[in-house]
């Protein structure tokens, strides 16, 4: 039979121990239902989620809330929207108590004498010319003016057929401000014209981000791995899907037989009574989602799956290293 | 007494092999110290998998705030063992 340790080096099998026993049980709360931005493709405006539930005013509510998610054993806290930082009560409530990590455009800088070490996660779609078409504005421009420096914030990089042959200026751009950058592919939900991913140009970029990768080792956070998952949506053989994804929202899950999947996971809506289907829109084609910690969290939870060879094992390390970075659970 | 809980292991490892479909294993060559979760990469949902099993098996119900406890074959049989001489 194969073990973890009969797979792995000494060097691996450090690296293994220090993520193995971190049993990160997640939750995505959606903040508000209001945003300063109204971007084509935002999965929440495009599926009408901001309309899906009322979203609850009294604070102390929220608070009853996070003690009950607590107790369900959630440790970590995703913070999404609408835009989270419009209503920072609500988002001390959670990290008063939480790991949190605070989903943002980043054009209202998050206090940090209010939140010394919450992990903020500054979304980019591109250069100045995509931002403008897709969001009205060019985001960059003022994120990176409020985060430049702040070692509890990283850039997720949104990246669109567009910005082929183009992600070096983004990455060096964020180099430049003293921030790291996370890498995922835009699923285009709203269909805006040029921007869904053919097969030609997902190998293309599948070759970028690992060039990206090798080229700044200090700023992009990500792995080989993670590139080939979610330029090619299979892992281990298996396609990406409704069948496969682990990131549905558990008390909805109809699935039989049901998959590897995120233990006690849900998307709650902001009146923190209904549940949405999964971590992004339910109109969303699961096959071609390209959704991040949807793929990088099929891989996690599909560990066993993985003692199967050395560099398979090193993979799946990677990954959950990887993600275990981004939620500050290890070090950088 | 000692009979008891080495019949238990092996049941449980033939459990565990079975269930989670574990290739060039047998209950007699599963190591019953090994760490389930550490080593063979078993997570909380082979656990409830495993844990059905048990109770169709032995009667008997395995609370899942358990489970972080029953990291290796010896301690699920034992716990096996434990529960079924508190209910006679």
């Amino acid at each position: 039979m194969k073990t973890v340790s009969s797979l792995l080096d000494e060097h691996w099998y450090e690296r293994y121990k220090k993520i193995s026993k971190l049993n990160i049980r997640s939750s995505i709360y959606d903040v508000t239902n209001r945003c300063n931005l109204r971007c084509k493709g935002c999965f929440f405006f495009s599926s009408g989620e901001h309309e899906a539930a009322v979203e609850e005013n009294d604070i102390d509510r929220w608070h009853d809330f996070i003690e009950k998610e607590m107790a369900r054993g959630v440790n970590l806290a995703i913070l999404i929207g609408g835009e989270p930082t419009l209503c920072l009560d609500r988002i001390e409530a959670f990290y008063r108590r939480l790991p949190t990590f605070c989903a943002t455009n980043g054009l209202i800088k998050v206090p940090r004498d209010r939140f010394p070490n919450m992990m903020v996660g500054l979304s980019l779609w591109g250069d100045a010319e995509d931002e403008k078409i897709l969001r009205g504005r060019d985001t960059f421009k003022i994120s990176s003016k409020n985060y430049e420096g702040d070692p509890y914030t990283y850039y997720l990089y949104t990246i669109t057929p567009k910005q082929l042959g183009k992600t070096e200026r983004n990455i060096k751009k964020i180099a430049d401000v003293g921030l790291k950058v996370h890498m995922q592919l835009l699923s285009n939900d709203e269909g805006v014209d040029g921007f869904s991913w053919q097969p030609p140009e997902l190998i293309d970029i599948r070759a970028e981000m690992d060039d990206m990768l090798d080229k700044y080792p200090q700023t992009v956070i990500s792995s080989r791995y993670y590139h080939e998952i979610i330029t090619t949506g299979r892992m281990l053989g298996r396609p990406f899907g409704w069948l496969e994804c682990p990131s549905v929202t558990e008390p909805l899950d109809n699935r039989n037989p049901r998959p590897k999947r995120l233990t006690n996971f849900i998307r709650w809506a902001s009146d923190l009574k209904t549940m949405h289907r999964c971590c992004t829109s339910e109109t969303r084609d699961c096959s071609t989602c390209k959704d991040g910690a949807a793929h990088m969290s099929w891989v996690m939870v599909n560990k066993r799956g993985h003692i199967k060879t050395a560099k398979d094992l090193q993979n799946w390390i990677e990954v959950y290293e990887m993600f275990a970075k981004l939620y500050q659970f290890i070090p950088w | 007494m000692e009979n008891d809980i080495s019949k238990t292991i092996l049941r449980v490892a033939g459990i565990i092999i079975n269930e989670l479909k574990l290739e060039d294993v047998t209950p007699e060559t599963f190591e019953p110290d090994l760490d389930l979760v550490d080593e063979v990469g078993v997570d909380s949902m082979d656990l409830a998998t495993v844990a059905l099993v048990l109770r169709d098996e032995y009667g008997i119900r395995i609370d899942e705030d358990d489970y972080p406890k029953l990291t290796t074959v010896r301690i699920i049989a034992e716990y096996i063992n434990n529960k079924l001489s508190n209910d006679d």
